[in-house]
């Protein structure tokens, strides 16, 4: 019934669908199995993509041609670019999605890539022989052949959702869970642990009181996610809204807390402290009178409402109650009430830096599955799955991206290194480079790289190209144009400025805190001229480029540094035992990690800096 | 490959007390940050493999009187550029002139640093790997030895509390960076200022005990000097009732200063005989006078030998005149009292900063030893609860205030908090240097156990 295939996706989340998309796209014939092909792509949990450091995840996904870019644009319902006070490495775009549409949407545009299959059903076992895997079995008894396998489970593996007392299997609410493939795993030798996570209730926008609520817009000039110019920007959006929960409705879900499964121990695994249950934060910052509630629309036509900030796994009763004393929700009907889940996963310190696992090879794991949390985390390690299985099975060299190149880097050298007992969300701090890692210049970062593996089209590497010449030229242009003291002391003064006594170029002045790029114009008419063919695009990045270049070169040292460590491979069948120098907790790391560069050991706690200067040396340079 | 540019700076001899100690430094600035200190001559255009004396300044005050040889790269150990500084063997003047290379520009090595860049640079074979491993590995235990040493007591303490304070700064800047979207509530600039400067003034408080933490740990530096043959040497074996000086009758026996310690009233002092000084014809013996002197602007307290049996008057008041004139806190110490000159006897007495002794006889050290500590200002020593005793922690100390310092500055010219916090970046990786690694985690950990973060 099945030809064998070059790549087999399994799960068809956001990870599963990056996963496909890409190795397709390179060329890959492709099985994308999902239990549900009504679900693909769904948004679990809010109906949102981007944000900090997320939406910089999902600008570098679309800048080496992966999707998640794209269809959000196609599909955002709002558009808002977060920390746009906060300097040009914390801006942030994020948008609020049509949950409809954008699963939709995917569908659709998988559906358009002829590489790739699709199969509706549970698989319940990979097929190894000699420690390399060969394929997948399904729940049906039948066997698929496959050069490589990208395991997406998400929340699936054993996933066991709890409301109250109340506790069933599932993979989200409606859906069943998946069984089989943890044990076979820890059968083959991996490790296995348990995360939990939750999402709050779902409710009957019409049965809302807006009126009472503070009304949170869009950005008046709303930008987008990719680099590509064929997706206009939102002319028309829809608003959010914001109320607060108050010492009525705390009262009111103490009540439930010993029912809670996450106070009275039913639940073992750990959940994301950044992304608590209402209960929790009442529970932990008994002092705070009220918590921020995010009214927020499930798409253009919906009148399902997502409750952000209300996740709880308290019973439903208990949530309903809490919910109708919040104000602007007094008459308030709830579609479906929040619950907690807790699934299986697998340490990502048992991966290497191409997310293949070091225990069977040609099998890569992807998303939920390697203890991380968010759809823009998953969407990139899926992507980045696909390209790698792609390449190996290709006999290429792998794709890493680099800690200095990426966010996606970071993620994964994270995982790979460092591991994680919560699950992983990204946040800038996470950066060494962050100054480097912007959304204005994910393109420049990686789009090269993305058309070199044959992901980012032709189209998307000549507007680069266009982008960084012209990002020149308005740099020499402003480094050459001067103008004089008169010309331009009267609009200094009014700027709070001080005035100038000589000639100053306008790269001088750009440099000034309280001028920025779209102050030039009013300087005069030639310059207004001058500056008026470069798009919005290259005039942000070129400003960025003069106002902050101090730090921007001091990072590029400390990164090329840094790189030069990246690059000095470590053998994984290297012996560390045998290196008697060694401190015995580095030996002890080193072959529990079995970092693959020196830069990657370097990370490792325990590894101190004479261990690195002892494998320099056995490096012998 | 070549890829560590920055300049290392070592003791390259044994540490502890020899008559010379070698300070060596690697890499491309050696040549300038050394002449910087090294007014006599201009290194920068001195042929390689040749040898130069002078004297080591640090602003206005001569730090020692040195040998230095050049090697230029790469015929060198490192096959980068290096210098060799032979110093006088005082640890604490040897501390002094690495302290000086440091503010200059230069890094501490790293354990077995200049041997692992010779190896890099490919000055070995790999057959001797192994033993270069071994080397660094031995060397790293020797210093991680003697930092959890240093770490005990009052000192942790405060290094940890520093630690926790600039945590919680780095927190603040960090939180409205990531969760600038949540609900909680934001430091505004006055008080990520004035947290600034809270932090900034303990580490100006640390960096200043540092000079004050060496005379604790290695002797308050405590300086004989007299006419030849007036009795230094016995005194100090006196002192230390063990045989160390060569003392002999003839004058100008001393030609190089000798050091020991002994402890009193709890306080290490460490004395350090030196050469008579007198105008001499003999060239090494001149040069030891000639150390006498600069030892005895370094030294915290100065016994002055007067030879109450040969000794003139008129001498002993000329001799008075210049001690009065240095600022050097000082004893009179008037020795051979059992032989003594009556007239000069009834001078020397007279003078309340005087003790009268007989140090080959032993007589009246005791009288000495308190005289000791009576002049020692002792109250700033006990107020010292917190003492830096170690060269990597200064380092690491000034490396945190300079990143402060741009923190401040970033602070004042209003830059955005992103700027902002690659500066206080700096600041933590500094300080990780002497307090373990700073990591986001330690960060993030920060934000999540003190602010409701989440939707």
């Amino acid at each position: 019934m099945f030809e064998k295939y070059d790549v087999i996706v399994v799960g068809a989340g956001h990870a599963g669908c990056e996963a496909a998309h890409a190795a397709a796209t390179m060329g890959s014939k492709v099985l994308l199995a999902t239990m549900n092909m009504n679900t693909i792509a769904q948004m679990s949990c809010n109906p949102a993509m981007g944000g900090v450091a997320k939406g910089q995840i999902v600008r570098e996904i679309d800048a080496l041609g992966g999707c998640s870019g794209i269809i959000t644009d196609q599909t955002m319902i709002q558009f808002r670019m977060l920390n746009k006070s906060k300097g040009p490495a914390m801006w942030s775009p994020r948008a609020q999605s049509d949950r409809m549409r954008f699963a939709e949407t995917w569908r659709l545009t998988l559906e358009a890539n002829p590489n790739i299959d699709f199969w509706q059903e549970m698989i319940s076992a990979i097929i190894v022989e000699n420690h390399v895997v060969t394929g997948v079995r399904t729940s049906l008894g039948i066997d698929i052949k496959s050069q490589s396998v990208i395991l997406t489970n998400g929340t699936f593996l054993n996933g066991l959702i709890h409301i109250g007392n109340k506790q069933f299997g599932g993979g989200r609410t409606g859906e069943s869970a998946a069984f089989g493939i943890t044990e076979q795993l820890v059968g083959l030798g991996f490790d296995a642990g348990r995360m939990k996570t939750g999402t709050p209730p779902r409710v009957d926008g019409r049965s809302l009181d807006y009126k009472k609520m503070q009304e949170q817009k869009g950005d008046i000039i709303p930008e987008k996610f990719s680099y590509l110019p064929d997706i206009q920007s939102l002319t028309n959006q829809k608003s959010c809204w914001i109320t607060h929960t108050n010492a009525a409705v705390h009262e009111q879900l103490q009540l439930g807390f010993d029912q809670s499964p996450m106070f009275n121990g039913r639940i073992k695994g750990l959940g994301p402290r950044y992304c608590p249950s209402i209960e929790d934060k009442i529970n932990r910052f008994a002092d705070r009178s009220q918590h921020q509630i995010f009214v927020e629309p499930e798409g253009w036509n919906t009148v399902e409402v997502y409750v952000n900030g209300f996740s709880s796994s308290l019973p439903e009763e208990i949530q309903y109650n809490a919910l109708r004393l919040i104000t602007g929700f007094e008459k308030v009907k709830m579609f479906r009430p929040g619950y907690a889940i807790e699934y299986d996963y697998f340490p990502p310190t048992q991966l290497n830096l191409t997310l293949e696992t070091q225990l069977i090879e040609n099998l890569y794991f992807a998303g939920q599955i390697n203890g991380t949390t968010g759809y823009e985390e998953a969407a990139c390690q899926g992507l980045m799955a696909g390209i790698n299985a792609h390449l190996k099975n290709n006999l290429k060299d792998p794709f890493i991206i680099s800690r200095s190149e990426g966010y996606i880097g970071v993620l994964i050298d994270d995982l790979v290194n460092k591991g994680t007992d919560e699950p992983y969300r990204m946040f800038t701090s996470r950066a060494e480079y962050r100054l480097l890692l912007r959304q204005d210049n994910a393109d420049q970062r990686l789009t090269a790289k993305g058309h070199a593996l044959g992901l980012a089209s032709d189209e998307r590497l000549a507007l680069l190209q266009t982008k960084v010449e012209d990002t020149a030229s308005l740099q020499r242009y402003l480094k050459s144009e001067k103008v004089l003291p008169i010309e331009i002391n009267k609009y200094l003064t009014q700027q709070d400025t001080a005035v100038v006594t000589e000639k100053i170029s306008l790269e001088q002045l750009l440099k000034r805190p309280q001028l920025n790029i779209a102050d030039l114009p009013s300087l005069s008419k030639k310059i207004q001229k001058d500056l008026d063919p470069y798009p919005r695009d290259v005039q942000e990045q070129t400003e960025i480029l003069i106002k902050y270049a101090s730090y921007i070169q001091k990072e590029e040292q400390q990164s090329k540094k840094q790189l030069s460590m990246e690059t000095l491979r470590l053998k994984t069948a290297l012996n560390y035992e045998d290196i008697n120098s060694l401190s015995s907790e580095a030996k002890e790391k080193l072959t529990k990690f079995r970092p693959s560069t020196l830069g990657q050991a370097s990370r490792i706690s325990g590894v101190s800096p004479a261990d690195i200067s002892i494998l320099m040396v056995y490096l012998g340079r | 490959m070549n890829t560590h540019q920055d300049t290392i700076v070592a003791l390259a001899t044994a540490p502890g007390i020899g008559a010379i100690g070698i300070i060596r430094l690697s890499g491309t600035d050696a040549f300038p940050i050394v002449n910087t200190l090294f007014p006599s001559k201009d290194l920068n255009i001195q042929k390689t493999h040749t040898i130069h004396y002078g004297h080591l300044w640090q602003k206005d005050q001569i730090l020692d009187e040195v040998v230095v040889s050049l090697f230029k790269g790469p015929q060198s150990y490192t096959k980068e550029d290096v210098i060799e500084i032979s110093c006088h063997g005082s640890p604490y003047l040897l501390q002094k002139v690495i302290e000086a290379l440091i503010d200059g520009g230069a890094r501490l090595a790293k354990p077995g640093e200049f041997t692992q860049r010779a190896f890099l640079n490919g000055r070995f074979d790999l057959a001797q790997a192994e033993a270069v491993a071994d080397l660094i590995a031995s060397e790293n235990e020797t210093a991680h030895q003697a930092a959890i040493n240093q770490m005990r007591g009052g000192f942790s303490a405060e290094i940890k509390k520093l630690r926790e304070e600039l945590i919680h700064f780095a927190s603040m800047i960090e939180l409205e960076l990531d969760f600038g979207e949540e609900d909680v509530e934001f430091a505004n600039r006055k008080e990520l200022k004035s947290l600034v400067e809270k932090i900034q003034g303990a580490i100006q408080g640390l960096i200043e005990s540092f000079s004050l933490g060496n005379v604790i740990k290695k002797g308050i530096p405590t300086v004989i000097a007299g006419k030849p043959n007036s009795g230094k040497s016995t005194l100090l074996n006196a002192l230390l009732n063990e045989e160390k000086a060569i003392v002999s009758d003839i004058p100008g026996t001393t030609r190089d200063f000798i050091e020991d310690e002994i402890i009193l009233a709890g306080i290490p002092f460490r004395f350090v005989d030196t050469a008579g000084i007198r105008a001499t014809e003999d060239q090494v013996e001149a040069m030891g006078v000639a150390r006498t002197h600069t030892k005895m602007r370094e030294a915290s307290i100065l016994l002055y030998m007067v030879d109450l049996q040969n000794d003139s008057l008129s001498a002993y008041q000329e001799q008075l005149f210049s001690l009065e004139q240095q600022e050097v806190p000082f004893i009179i110490v008037g020795n051979k009292v059992d032989q003594a000159d009556q007239n000069l006897k009834t001078h020397v007495q007279a003078d309340d900063r005087a003790v009268l002794i007989s140090a080959a006889s032993k007589t009246n050290l005791d009288g000495l030893k308190s005289k000791l500590i009576d002049v020692l200002d002792l109250a700033q020593f006990k107020n010292s609860n917190t003492i830096v005793t170690n060269v990597r922690h200064y380092e690491g100390l000034m490396q945190t205030k300079i990143a402060l310092q741009k923190v401040l500055k970033g602070i004042a010219d209003d830059i955005t908090h992103d700027f902002l916090a690659a500066d206080i970046r700096q600041s933590l990786y500094a300080l990780g240097e002497i307090t373990g690694e700073i990591t986001t985690d330690d960060l993030l950990e920060n934000i999540f156990s003190k602010f409701c973060i989440g939707k």
